[in-house]
C-alpha cells in the first residue's frame, strides 16, 4: 500500500466522521454521567433501536430521509420510556447497581431486537442523491454520504453550543453538571430535568444509529461495539462536559481510524512486513485505549472537565 | 523551652475565585490544646484538610515533629503519629465498635500482609483496642456494630480509634457536633483530662467547650487567622470582636 | 460447639456437589457430571470476582479476561505439543497475575466509574488481541489439543476424575478465600471498602493491599479459566468478552456478594437457569435480561443474603 496525500487526506475525513458518530453518542451519555451522576450501559442499545427503526422506516415509507426522520422522535420515546420505567429508582444507586442494572437492559433490548429482526446483520443501502462522490480536492473524490454525516455532526455542534450557552435549559444543565445538589436546592423540577436530558442523550443516539445504517453493520450487539469507545471519549474529554466529548470525540475518532489505516504500513518500515502484518492491527485497536490509560494517568479528570468538577 | 509540634507557614488554597487559606502561620507548642475558631465559611475546614493530609496546599508548607510532611499523604502523617477524626461521623459501620478500634490498632503496628490468621484471633490487636474503648467509656459496647450506637457513642468511638494509633497530635474537627448538652459535657470532661497527655488541635463551634479546654486559641476569618492567644487575650481583642460581633461590642 | 449458618450451607452444598458423579453413574445420566463441573467451574471464577468485588468494592468488569487468558495458557502449550498440566496450570496463574498487576497498577490510581471503564477497556483489548492471534484461530478460536495432563491417576479424559479435581480446587478456594478474608490482609480490604477516607486517616495506605487482591483475584480467574478450557475444550476470545465479565458478576450479585459462599450458589442457579430458559426458547436472554434487573432493584443481598437472614449482619 502506497502512502498517498490523497489517502490521508481520505483516512483524516473518515477520522472526522468517525469522530461525529462518536460525539453524538458521547454528548448525551456525558451530560447523563454529569448530571444525573448516573453510569447507563445501555446508551447503546438507544444507538441500535435508532439504527434498526431508521431501516425500518426507511422500508416502510421507501425514503431514507423520512426514516431517519421518523427514527428520531421514535427513539427518543424509547429513551424516556425506559427512564420512566426502569432507571429512575436507579439514581439514588451506587454506580454498582447502575452497571449491572443497565447490562441486564443491553441482554433485554439485544434479544428483542434479535427476535423482531433476527441476529443476522441487516444492510441498508445508501440514499440515492448521496450515493455518489463530492470532490474535496481536484483528484480526490469523497464519499457523499460520510462528507454528508460530517456536516450534521457540525451542525448538531452548533445547535447544541446554542442550547447550552444561549437558553434557560442549557443553563441548568451547565448549573446540574457543575453541582447537582444545589441545583435541585435551588427549586429546579430535578425529574423533569433528568428526563429531558436522558431523552436529549436519547435522540442524539438515535442519529447517530440512523445515520450508522448504510455504512455499518446492523445487528444485535452494535451499541455495544461503539459505547466502550465511546466511554474512552468521555474519559478523555471529562465528564460532564460537551466540549470535551466534541473534543474527545475527534481525537479517538482520528486516532483509531488513522491507527488502523496507517499502523501496519508505518510499522512495516521499521519490522519485518510479515511481522507488522501480525502486529499492526492488534496494536491499532490498543491505541485508543493506551491514549485512554494516558490520560487517567497524568489528567483523571480529562481534558476538559466541566466546570467546578475538578 | 516549649517544643513546637506543628508548624505552619504561609499555607495558602484557592478554590476557583475562592482563597480558602491565605498564607495561615500557626505554631502548636507539643502538650498544649489549641482551639481554632472562627464563624462559618472562614477556612476551618480546609485547614483541617490541610494538616490531615487530604487537601495539598498551593503554597506554604507544615512541619511536624521537625519533618516537612507538606508532601505526605493522609496515612503517612498518620502513621507519624498525626491523628483525626472527622466533623461528621466517619467510621466503619458495617463493623463493630471493637473492630473498629482493633482496625485501627492494625494500621498502626503494620506487618498486614498476613493472609491465614484470623485478625479477630490476634490478642496483639484485640487487647490494646479493648483498653482504649474503656477508656473512652464505650468498653460495654465492644460488640455493638457500630451501625447502630448512638450519636454520640459515635464519636467517642471516633476517638478512640484516633487513640489507637497512639497519636503525638491530636486533630478533632468539631467533636461534640450534634452532641446534646449532656454528652457534650461528657465529652469536654474526657477532652479535659486527655489533654495533660497529648497535645491537641481543636476545631469547635461551641464556645463553652473552646473555653474550658483551649489552653491558646487561634481565630480565622476569610482563610486568614487574625489572632492567636489565650482565651482572655483573644476575648478581648478589638479585630476578634469586629469579626464576631460586629462594629459597637460592648465588653 | 457453635456451628454456623454458613458452615451447615457449606456442608451440604460440598456433599452434595460431591455425590453427583456417583448418583449420576447410578441413574446413567452421565450428563449431568459434565453440567456441575461446568457450574463450578464458573463459581471458581465467581469466588475469585467476589474477593475484589464483594469484599473489596473494587467494581472489575474486565474478570473475563484472566479466564480468557488462562485459557490460552492451557491452549497455546498444547497447540505445540507441550500438555504437561502442571506447566500449563502453573502459565496460566502466573500470566493472569502478572497482567492483573499491570491492569490493576494502572486502574486502582482510579476509583468509581473511571475504574470500572478503564477495567472494561482494557479487557477489550485483550479481547481484540485474542483475535488478532490468527494462529491460535483468531476470532474463530481453535479446539483444544488434548486436555492437561498429570500423569498418574489423574487423568482429566475421565470425566469423574476431571470432576472430583474440579471439586477439590473449588473447596480449596472456599477454605483459602475464607481465611484469606479474616486475615490482617482482608480486614484492611474491607475496611478499605467500607471507608476509604477512615481507613486512609488510620494509617492504611489502601493501594498496595487493593493492588494484591486484584493480582490474586486476577490468578485464580486464570486457573478458572485453564479448567475452562479443558472442560470445553475449545477456546475463542469471546471468554475474554466484556459481557462475560458481566455474567459473571451477576452470579457473584445473584448469590450475594461479600460472602464467598453465595457465588457458588450464583453461578449454579444462573447456569441452572440459562439451561432450564434455553430448552424452552432460544431467545432466553430477553429473559435474563430483565431477571437482573430485578434482582438488582429488590435482591441485591442475593440468595445467601436471603437464606442467612438477619443473622448476617455480624460484620
Amino acid at each position: 500500500m502506497t502512502v498517498t496525500v490523497a489517502l490521508v487526506l481520505e483516512q483524516t475525513l473518515n477520522g472526522l466522521q468517525y469522530g461525529v458518530m462518536l460525539f453524538l453518542m458521547a454528548a448525551g451519555l456525558t451530560l447523563v454521567f454529569g448530571i444525573m451522576n448516573f453510569v447507563n450501559l445501555a446508551h447503546g442499545s438507544l444507538y441500535m433501536v435508532g439504527a434498526y427503526l431508521a431501516t425500518a422506516f426507511a422500508a416502510w415509507s421507501g425514503s431514507f430521509v423520512l426514516g431517519a426522520a421518523l427514527a428520531l422522535p421514535a427513539t427518543l420515546l424509547v429513551g424516556i420510556v425506559v427512564e420512566v420505567v426502569a432507571l429512575r429508582t436507579l439514581y439514588e444507586r451506587d454506580h454498582l447497581d447502575q452497571v449491572l442494572a443497565t447490562f441486564g437492559l443491553i441482554l433485554f433490548f439485544n434479544e428483542l431486537i434479535a427476535i423482531i429482526w433476527g441476529r443476522a446483520a441487516i444492510y441498508t443501502s445508501l440514499p440515492p442523491f448521496l450515493g455518489g462522490h463530492i470532490r474535496v480536492l481536484p483528484g480526490v473524490p469523497y464519499p457523499a454520504y460520510r462528507a454528508g454525516i460530517i456536516l450534521v455532526g457540525v451542525a448538531v455542534a452548533v445547535l447544541l453550543w446554542v442550547l447550552v450557552t444561549r437558553t434557560r435549559l442549557g443553563m441548568r444543565i451547565r448549573a446540574g453538571a457543575s453541582n447537582r445538589t444545589m441545583v435541585s436546592a435551588l427549586g429546579v423540577n430535578i425529574r423533569l430535568l433528568y428526563t429531558l436530558v436522558f431523552g436529549l442523550g436519547a435522540a442524539l443516539a438515535g442519529l447517530a444509529g440512523a445515520m450508522a445504517g448504510p455504512i455499518y453493520a446492523v445487528q444485535p450487539g452494535m451499541g455495544e461495539a461503539i459505547l466502550i469507545q465511546v466511554f474512552v471519549v468521555i474519559v478523555i474529554g471529562g465528564i460532564g462536559s460537551i466540549r470535551g466529548a466534541m473534543v474527545g470525540a475527534i481525537v479517538v475518532g482520528m486516532a483509531d481510524t488513522l491507527g488502523r489505516a496507517f499502523l501496519k504500513p508505518m510499522l512495516a518500515t521499521v519490522i519485518s512486513p510479515p511481522a507488522a502484518d501480525k502486529a499492526g492491527p492488534a496494536l491499532a485497536s490498543m491505541v485508543i485505549y493506551l491514549l485512554m490509560a494516558a490520560v487517567l494517568f497524568f489528567r483523571p479528570e480529562g481534558l476538559f472537565p466541566a466546570r467546578g468538577r475538578s | 523551652m516549649a517544643e513546637t509540634l506543628l508548624a505552619v507557614r504561609g499555607l495558602s488554597k484557592r478554590f476557583g475565585g475562592l482563597l480558602a487559606s491565605d498564607r495561615i502561620d500557626l505554631d502548636v507548642v507539643r502538650g498544649e490544646t489549641h482551639a481554632i475558631i472562627g464563624p462559618n465559611g472562614a477556612g476551618k475546614t480546609t485547614l483541617i484538610g490541610q494538616l490531615a493530609g487530604d487537601l495539598r496546599p498551593d503554597a506554604g508548607a507544615i512541619r511536624f515533629a521537625g519533618r516537612d510532611v507538606t508532601g505526605f499523604d493522609a496515612p503517612l502523617r498518620s502513621r507519624l503519629g498525626l491523628a483525626r477524626s472527622f466533623q461528621i461521623t466517619s467510621i466503619f459501620r458495617d463493623f463493630s465498635a471493637l473492630d473498629n478500634v482493633a482496625l485501627a490498632v492494625q494500621a498502626h503496628r503494620g506487618g498486614n500482609f498476613r493472609f491465614w490468621r484470623s485478625a479477630r484471633d490476634e490478642r496483639a490487636l484485640r487487647e490494646p483496642a479493648r483498653v482504649v474503648l474503656e477508656s473512652v467509656g464505650l468498653g460495654a459496647r465492644a460488640g455493638v456494630l457500630a451501625a447502630n450506637l448512638a450519636h454520640g457513642e459515635q464519636r467517642q468511638l471516633e476517638i478512640a480509634m484516633a487513640l489507637a494509633t497512639e497519636p503525638r497530635l491530636l486533630l478533632l474537627d468539631e467533636p461534640v457536633a450534634g452532641m446534646g448538652l449532656d454528652e457534650s459535657q461528657q465529652m469536654v470532661r474526657f477532652l479535659g483530662a486527655l489533654k495533660r497527655r497529648i497535645t491537641i488541635v481543636l476545631v469547635e463551634h461551641d464556645m463553652d467547650a473552646v473555653f474550658s479546654l483551649a489552653d491558646r486559641i487561634s481565630v480565622m476569618v476569610y482563610g486568614r487567622i487574625i489572632a492567636t492567644g489565650t482565651p482572655p487575650e483573644v476575648r478581648s481583642n478589638a479585630e476578634v470582636r469586629r469579626a464576631y460581633l460586629g462594629e459597637d461590642a460592648t465588653p | 460447639m457453635l456451628i454456623s449458618r454458613r458452615t451447615i450451607v457449606l456442608g451440604v452444598a460440598g456433599l452434595l456437589l460431591a455425590l453427583v458423579p456417583p448418583i449420576a453413574a447410578l441413574t446413567n445420566q452421565p450428563f449431568y457430571v459434565d453440567l456441575f463441573r461446568r457450574m463450578m467451574i464458573f463459581a471458581i471464577a465467581a469466588v475469585s470476582l467476589d474477593l475484589i468485588l464483594g469484599y473489596g468494592g473494587m467494581v472489575s468488569f474486565g474478570h473475563a479476561a484472566y479466564l480468557g487468558i488462562g485459557a490460552y495458557a492451557v491452549g497455546i502449550p498444547a497447540f505445540h505439543g507441550i500438555d504437561n498440566g502442571f506447566l500449563q496450570w502453573s502459565l496460566a496463574i502466573v500470566t493472569s497475575a502478572l497482567t492483573a498487576l499491570v491492569i490493576g497498577a494502572i486502574s486502582l490510581r482510579t476509583s468509581g466509574v473511571y475504574f470500572i471503564m478503564i477495567t472494561l477497556a482494557f479487557a477489550q483489548m485483550l479481547y481484540y488481541l485474542g483475535i488478532s492471534l490468527e494462529t491460535y484461530g483468531g476470532d474463530n478460536g481453535m479446539r483444544l489439543a488434548a486436555r492437561s495432563k498429570f500423569g498418574g491417576p489423574i487423568d482429566l479424559h475421565q470425566p469423574m476424575v476431571f470432576y472430583y479435581v474440579v471439586l477439590a480446587i473449588l473447596v480449596l478456594f472456599l477454605v483459602l478465600g475464607g481465611r484469606l478474608v479474616e486475615s490482617r490482609f482482608g480486614m484492611v480490604i474491607r475496611a478499605a471498602k467500607s471507608n476509604e477516607p477512615r481507613a486512609r486517616a488510620i494509617g492504611f495506605s489502601p493501594f498496595r493491599y487493593k493492588l494484591t487482591a486484584f493480582v490474586i483475584a486476577g490468578g485464580a480467574g486464570g486457573l478458572a479459566g485453564a479448567l475452562l478450557a479443558n472442560q470445553t475444550e475449545y477456546l475463542t476470545p469471546e471468554f475474554m468478552h466484556w459481557t462475560r465479565s458481566g455474567e459473571i458478576m451477576f452470579m457473584v450479585i445473584l448469590g450475594g456478594m461479600g460472602t464467598l459462599v453465595g457465588p457458588v450458589i450464583g453461578a449454579v442457579v444462573l447456569l441452572l437457569l440459562e439451561d432450564v430458559l434455553s430448552a424452552l426458547t432460544a431467545h432466553w436472554q430477553i429473559i435474563l435480561g430483565p431477571l437482573l434487573v430485578l434482582v438488582v432493584l429488590f435482591a441485591k443481598r442475593g440468595l445467601f443474603g436471603l437464606l442467612l437472614g438477619a443473622a448476617s449482619r455480624d460484620g
